[in-house]
């Protein structure tokens, strides 16, 4: 069997670059009409809902919790089928009771972390995907004219995988004791948090 | 030489870019004397289009993904098919209306994301077809810049640098997280294409 080599060498350069990429440098000179705002437009677009925040940085505590290959699995699965939704909500196709759908994902995917649910990974895919489809028709619907839509969906796309790897950041936590408690503590307030969405969504 | 510097040269290389990079050299701020300035244009126009970049960076990612074998064939396809697409973009008039970067990118990017074994003629079709129809966009847009032929040369060499580049990285990587790390970067790619498609099919640019 060959063996197998150590790339965690490349961790170090991974974080700088990752620091220059996302370090606040504002840069406007001679912005071509709609490009560049269309990236940062698409880019903010995600962190704008508190519901969204709270389901995709959910998500990736899920994952986390649940290890390989859920970890990787989940963040996968959600941008792809979120996609789909806002094609949906591109294209003019209507989805009933978009809000409840959205309040339900806080709310089930908040249980799910505090409980430390531990379906099968395919079941969790299935439960992601299907609550991905209502957050991106959500977004679909909500996207602006008049700006690029390359730049708009790849700002979108990477502020989404953003918060995924957020979530799967402070589901590190898990290794340590204390860390799952703080972890099951979190689920339960962003399935309260769902709770009131629903409420919202209901009334 | 250490052992650390054996076994990992990329942070040698990276040094030694770095300090190319740095290097004073007398700079040909007007290129017209050089003639070279359209092979700058194009460089510049490719690694400054997404609209091309990105679908060429997730057939590297595709190719390095299957195989040592698959990304020597992308890399010998790929930029013969962009040269005759770019020929025939010259030629052309106008852009026909067709979302091609977005169908691409949802093609080649679920293709990373589930990294199917591919046989190499798929490889292949993949590459020829890439590099036909986005060379053909690339030769309309050197033709309306005004770069023509040299504009178009200067997006190949760049073509094939970048793509031997993320290729051969991708091969390399061993560890499973860095493959998954691919993996998750197509799902990205296709979930920026199927936007970029609804966004088409709405009237939007």
């Amino acid at each position: 069997m060959r063996p197998t080599r150590d790339d965690t060498w490349l961790l170090p350069w991974l974080g700088a670059v990752t620091l220059v990429l996302v370090w606040a440098s504002l840069t406007h000179a001679h912005v071509a009409l709609g490009q560049a705002a269309g990236f940062v437009t698409g880019f903010g677009h995600p962190w704008s809902g508190f519901d969204h925040v709270l389901a995709m940085i959910a998500v990736g505590i899920w994952g986390a919790q649940l290890g390989a290959p859920a970890v990787w699995l989940l963040p996968v699965v959600f941008p792809i089928v979120m996609a789909h939704g806002a094609f949906l909500g591109l294209i003019g196709l209507p989805l009933p009771g978009v809000e409840v759908g959205i309040a339900l994902s806080a709310l089930l995917l908040g249980a799910m972390v505090g409980g430390e649910t531990r379906p099968k990974p395919v079941v969790a895919a299935l439960l992601v995907g299907a609550f991905a489809v209502f957050h991106g028709h959500a977004h679909g619907t909500e996207l602006p004219a008049g700006q690029s839509g390359l730049r708009y969906s790849m700002g979108f796309v990477l502020a989404t995988g953003c918060l995924h790897g957020l979530g799967i950041a402070l589901g590190l936590l898990h290794r340590w004791p204390t860390g799952k408690l703080a972890l099951r503590g979190a689920g339960a307030l962003i399935a309260a948090m769902g709770v009131l969405f629903l409420w919202r969504a209901l009334t | 030489m250490s052992r650390r510097d054996r076994q990992h040269p990329w942070p040698r290389a990276l040094v030694a870019g770095g300090a190319l990079v740095l290097w004073p050299w007398r700079a040909e701020a007007h290129l017209v004397t050089t003639g070279l300035g359209p092979v700058y244009d194009g460089i510049g126009h490719l690694l400054m289009t997404p609209e091309d970049l990105l679908p060429i960076l997730t057939l590297a990612l595709c190719a390095g993904l299957q195989g040592a074998g698959s990304g020597r064939r992308v890399l010998s396809v790929l930029p013969s098919a962009w040269l005759v697409g770019g020929c025939v973009g010259l030629l052309a008039h106008g852009l026909p209306g067709f979302p091609l970067s977005a169908l691409s990118l949802c093609i080649l990017g679920t293709l990373v994301a589930v990294e199917l074994p591919l046989p190499l003629p798929a490889v292949t079709a993949l590459a020829l077809g890439l590099g036909l129809g986005h060379g053909v966009l690339n030769g309309v847009a050197m033709q309306q810049a005004g770069t023509g032929v040299r504009g178009l040369l200067g997006s190949l060499a760049a073509l094939v640098v970048l793509v031997a580049l993320v290729a051969a990285g991708v091969v390399s990587l061993h560890q499973q997280w860095t493959r998954i790390a691919v993996r998750v970067a197509g799902s990205w790619m296709a979930a920026i294409g199927l936007l970029m498609l609804g966004w088409a099919l709405r009237g939007g640019n």
